[in-house]
């Protein structure tokens, strides 16, 4: 067969850099192919080694993780992790980015995030049944924020309320570090049987390799080298990489894809994610230790001018890889004829090990599949650890400080703490009839688990801000926020999944902060037994020299083994609240200094591990004994805070004892849960040996402090539901 | 009792409506869109919400173009109930089986959270077992909700008293607040909240499920 | 048999309103320019065989009539083209 031109040196020394190769790689890539690579090969290896595909900055560290516990059944490395939660039963999940994507055009950007997470999750064979979304964006005032919040929430809503997924959570906040790089996480969770996992190693020389889904077009070439890239100004000239995504097609997919697993004529499924054609086959080839060839004259395209490189680089959404069984070509075909979805076979699976890649007659690719993954660039890139700094408590402060009413509705009107109601109402948070509690609800979505009496509770979390701070104890408190967040909701933790957005890991200081947050990620999860079991990394997240707040987002799931176990979070009128947990006035990284417009590196709040374990166990063990109706975890804002938002929910006011000051009813303390009870005698003898304190007791129309300040609860439902509607009219 | 809940590519609500219809004890079977149908043996024929077709072109309009709708508009002459949910209402009117057409939402989102919902007709085999003038919590999950018509058809509508649910507060911009409508025979109702999302124990409402009872004890008696 | 591309133009009936006209248009007022009157339609473009622009125009007509456009709501205008 003949060969494609290989590239001429000067051109290959050229071309190399501009997708993003680095010297180093360059001579690595001339070692491995003897010879000059063809453009073909060149696009092959930039897209392996990208950062985005091979994880080079942050490999090394992400191996410390806590990744084994007894409910792992598949750990990171395959598409999505995926937990047991009895019954024969497993829970497929993931997170992913789609940061550069949704800065360039927000809403296809977002719209292809959702349904590239969506794609991991049913290519292991699970039906997708929830997804929840951790965004963050630049100041409120920034020209282009209003455009992107509501490009990306309309790209989310487009995409899964078409697909069918409940979209039942997650964060949005702003901060200026993401003026120029917004964050876009998505995770989808999906429900499967042990017994019916599907994995992406390719196996049986000779199998049929088949291509389902849309065509291929020129959209998003080389997306995975984007990702991996800071942005210039220019970012918006790199408009015409972005991909389109079909949530009709995304579906159809999905359906059809579980439909032919079901069958039995599946060996192994690979999603076209990042670097499309190349990863996809690359992954499945490496994993199961074969050799691929494809014929490109059969994919699917929709430009009749497309190269080889162009093919093996695009984007294009909606697209699937699946190894047959020899000989089911023709009842595979059928299967997907029945979904109106389009199959081709682009040959097989070898025993070469090799990559090839055909095209009008010529071999356009040849490369050696395991030379090419294990010669992926590792850098144990050079770190500068942040050297912690004093606490800041309450006692500090010697700034006035305001009525504490006043504070609370500054806060309720910060669009980091209103209600995102204008954001959730435009998901179908409904959609599968299983949703128990939906967004604003609880401190977790709560999924119910259909002909079982059991639910599932999703959060993700993450406090950019502490973990600017101080990586280690910041990286430490998404975990245990997370934590907190599934057990006030009922259930008890099970695993988790990560995104972990950085910028520019070139940079020690930024490394060292991509280091610290992995340490202190590694320490909660061990200490809690909650693995870690995806999850993924996004760096380069910066605009010119301003590098992002470090966000590691921790998308938690957690088991509720019996629905009389789901706890929300609004208080009922003549319950009694108590806090249980230590308050010692931390308040750096708080919103209260923000609020006040007080600028500190100070020490965030400290995570205590034991207290964590001591406070959480117990709070897992009063719902169960039925001691708490509603519960709520002390999060950013505050005790005071978080009892308002507990007010909200059933719009009941609240008498309120302790003769807090104005700070300490905003301080940040960590390992903190506000517990409602009709039984208060029933919960103190529970609470024995535990430090806990009366709160107040829920009734009437307002929030009265001690002193005698009070608030109506339609006061500040007005604060708090108007100012995202104010703020985007 | 035999409900069959068409599926049209994108359709993504058929199994929220077996679940209700399930709970007054329909058994159900799901139909594919792509072949014609008999429906000689099943009393209610769903339309159940999604996106078919992506929602591409208009709401509803390709899906009303497939020869499964022929079928359709055949049981429905022979009396046989047709419920539309969302999309499936969207279908109907794309279909001419009811009047009308459903526009973007005036809010221009999408919007789901629960509506208040008057029952503005209690007569009918979709609504006999709601008290008069009864206030319901059922959810709206759409974008293209807001029903238009000329004003001789909503006049029409009006005076043969078929509109039988109205918006309390209405989502999204729909002409004298028109939540579902009937045809004149009364076997085929099309609305765009979503009854089979609040019909079980574990919903936040259980308000919609005396719609699939009333079909159930109709078709029963 | 000759080439012909169609355009099918459908926009909504002047007497109804057109929410998304109105955003766009009060959006380009507060850029400052003196626009009114927008309304939002869409255009679908196709490529159609037939023996002359009278009946390349007819199917046109009742693609529009049967499938393009909602009469209930929308309007429509068609123009065809021989394809070179």
């Amino acid at each position: 067969m003949n060969r494609a031109p290989l590239l001429k040196d000067t051109d290959f020394r050229q071309r190399a850099p501009e997708l993003g190769l680095k010297d180093n790689e360059t001579e690595t890539i001339l070692e491995i192919q003897g010879r000059l690579p063809t453009e073909c090969e060149l696009g092959i290896f930039s897209a392996i080694w990208s950062e985005h595909c091979s994880y080079k900055s942050s490999r090394a560290w992400l191996s410390t993780l806590h990744t084994s516990g007894d409910v792992v059944i598949h750990g990171p490395g395959e598409n999505a992790g995926v937990i047991d939660i009895g019954d024969n039963q497993a829970i497929a999940f993931k997170m992913e980015s789609h940061n550069h994507p949704s800065f360039i055009e927000p809403y296809q950007g977002a719209a292809t995030g959702v349904g590239g997470v969506l794609r991991d999750i049913f290519t292991m064979g699970a039906r997708p049944i929830a997804t929840l979304n951790a965004l963050r964006f630049g100041d409120p005032e920034h020209p282009k924020t209003r455009h992107l919040l509501r490009g990306v929430v309309a790209g989310i809503s487009g995409y899964g309320n078409s697909f069918g997924v409940p979209t039942v959570g997650g964060e949005v906040n702003f901060d200026p570090s993401y003026n120029g790089n917004i964050l876009v996480n998505t995770m989808a969770v999906g429900l499967l049987d042990q017994d019916k996992i599907f994995l992406s190693a390719a196996a049986g020389v000779g199998n049929p390799l088949l291509y389902v889904g849309a065509a291929t077009g020129k959209d998003g070439i080389h997306g995975a080298s984007m990702a991996s890239a800071s942005f210039a100004d220019d970012a918006e000239v790199k408009r015409p990489t972005v991909q389109v995504g079909d949530p009709f097609m995304g579906k159809v997919l999905c359906d059809a894809s579980l439909a032919l697993m079901r069958s039995g004529l599946v060996v192994a499924v690979q999603d076209m994610g990042a670097a499309g054609l190349t990863s996809s086959s690359v992954e499945m080839a490496s994993k199961g230790r074969v050799g691929v060839k494809l014929n490109l004259d059969h994919v699917p395209q929709r430009a009749s001018d497309m190269s080889a490189f162009e093919i093996m680089l695009s984007e294009s959404q909606e697209r699937m890889l699946v190894v047959l069984k020899a000989g089911t070509e023709e009842a595979a075909l059928k299967v997907h004829a029945d979904y109106a979805l389009s199959t081709t076979v682009i040959r097989e699976i070898t025993d070469t090990n090799r990559l090839e890649v055909v095209q009008h007659g010529a071999c356009y690719a040849d490369i050696p599949v395991d030379a090419l993954v294990n010669n992926a660039p590792l850098y144990h890139r050079p770190y500068t650890l942040k050297e912690p700094e004093a606490p800041f408590l309450c006692q500090a402060l010697s700034a006035p400080q305001p009525p504490p009413l006043e504070t609370l509705k500054a806060l309720f009107g910060n669009l980091n703490l209103a209600s995102k109601r204008w954001v959730f109402e435009q998901y179908d948070c409904l959609i599968r009839s299983q949703t128990l509690i939906t967004p604003g609800g609880g401190d977790a979505a709560v999924v119910r688990i259909p002909e079982h009496n059991k639910a599932i509770a999703l959060t993700s979390d993450c406090m950019p801000a502490y973990v600017f701070r101080d990586p280690e104890m910041g990286g430490m408190q998404a975990v245990v926020e997370s934590w907190r967040n599934l057990i006030a909701s009922g259930a008890k933790p099970l695993a988790l999944t990560n995104n972990l957005n950085f910028a520019n890991p070139e940079d020690p200081r930024i490394m060292g902060q991509i280091v610290g947050a992995i340490k202190g990620i590694s320490q909660a999860c061990t200490a809690l037994n909650y693995p870690v079991v995806s999850g993924n990394v996004s760096l380069y997240n910066s605009t010119g020299d301003d590098p992002i707040l470090p966000t590691p987002v921790i998308g938690g799931v957690g088991l509720i083994e019996d629905q009389s176990f789901v706890r929300g979070s609004a208080l009922s009128e003549g319950q009694h609240l108590v806090l249980l947990g230590t308050t010692e006035g931390h308040l750096s990284g708080s919103r209260y200094l923000e609020q006040l417009g007080i600028k500190e590196t100070a020490a965030p709040p400290p995570i205590n591990l034991e207290a964590e374990q001591r406070n959480g166990y117990k709070v897992i063990e009063l719902i169960r004994e039925n001691h708490i109706q509603a519960c709520h975890d002390v999060a950013d804002g505050g005790v005071l805070l978080a009892i308002a938002e507990m007010c909200l929910g059933k719009g009941v006011g609240i008498t309120l004892y302790p003769s807090f000051t104005g700070a300490e009813w905003f301080a940040e303390d960590q390992a903190r849960y506000l517990l409602a009870t009709n039984d208060l005698e029933g919960l103190t003898t529970a609470l024995r040996s535990y430090d806990w304190q009366l709160l107040g007791r829920a009734e009437g129309d307002s929030l009265v402090l001690s002193e005698g300040d009070s608030v109506t609860i339609n006061t500040l439902q007005e604060i708090f539901e108007h100012a995202l509607p104010n703020y985007l009219r | 009792m035999q409900a069959a809940i068409l599926s049209f590519p994108g359709s993504n609500r058929e199994q929220d409506a077996e679940y209700a219809l399930a709970h007054v004890g329909f058994s159900c079977q799901i139909v594919p869109s792509h072949s014609a149908a008999d429906f000689s043996g099943v009393d209610v024929i769903v339309l159940p919400g999604g996106f078919s077709y992506g929602d591409y072109l208009r709401s509803g309009a390709i899906a009303a173009k497939l020869p499964i709708m022929h079928d359709v508009r055949r049981a429905a002459k022979a009396g046989r109930y047709v419920l539309g949910i969302c999309n499936g209402f969207q279908i109907l009117t794309e279909s001419r089986l009811l009047p009308g057409a459903l526009r973007m939402n005036t809010g221009q989102l999408f919007v789901c959270r629960s509506v208040k919902l008057n029952v503005a007709r209690n007569d009918s085999a979709f609504s006999h077992l709601y008290q008069p003038n009864a206030n319901l919590d059922i959810p709206v999950a759409h974008h293209n909700g807001n029903y238009f018509a000329d004003p001789d058809t909503l006049e029409q509508l009006e005076a043969e008293e078929r509109v039988i649910f109205r918006y309390g507060d209405n989502p999204n911009g729909s002409m004298h607040d028109i939540a579902g409508i009937r045809n004149s025979a009364d076997n085929v109702l099309g609305m765009m909240p979503h009854p089979e999302n609040a019909a079980l124990a574990h919903h936040q409402s259980q308000d919609g499920l005396k719609l699939f009872a009333s079909l159930a004890a109709r078709i029963g008696s | 048999m000759t080439e012909y591309r169609i355009a099918v133009q459908v926009s909504l009936r002047p007497d109804i309103l057109d929410p998304a006209g109105r955003a766009a248009e009060k959006s380009l007022q507060s850029m400052g320019f003196a626009a009114r009157d927008a309304r939002i339609g869409k255009t679908i473009t196709l490529t159609l065989d037939a023996a002359d622009a009278a009946e390349a125009e007819a199917k046109a007509e009742q693609m529009a009539d049967q499938l393009l456009a909602n009469p209930v709501m929308e309007n429509c205008s068609i123009t065809v083209t021989p394809r070179m």
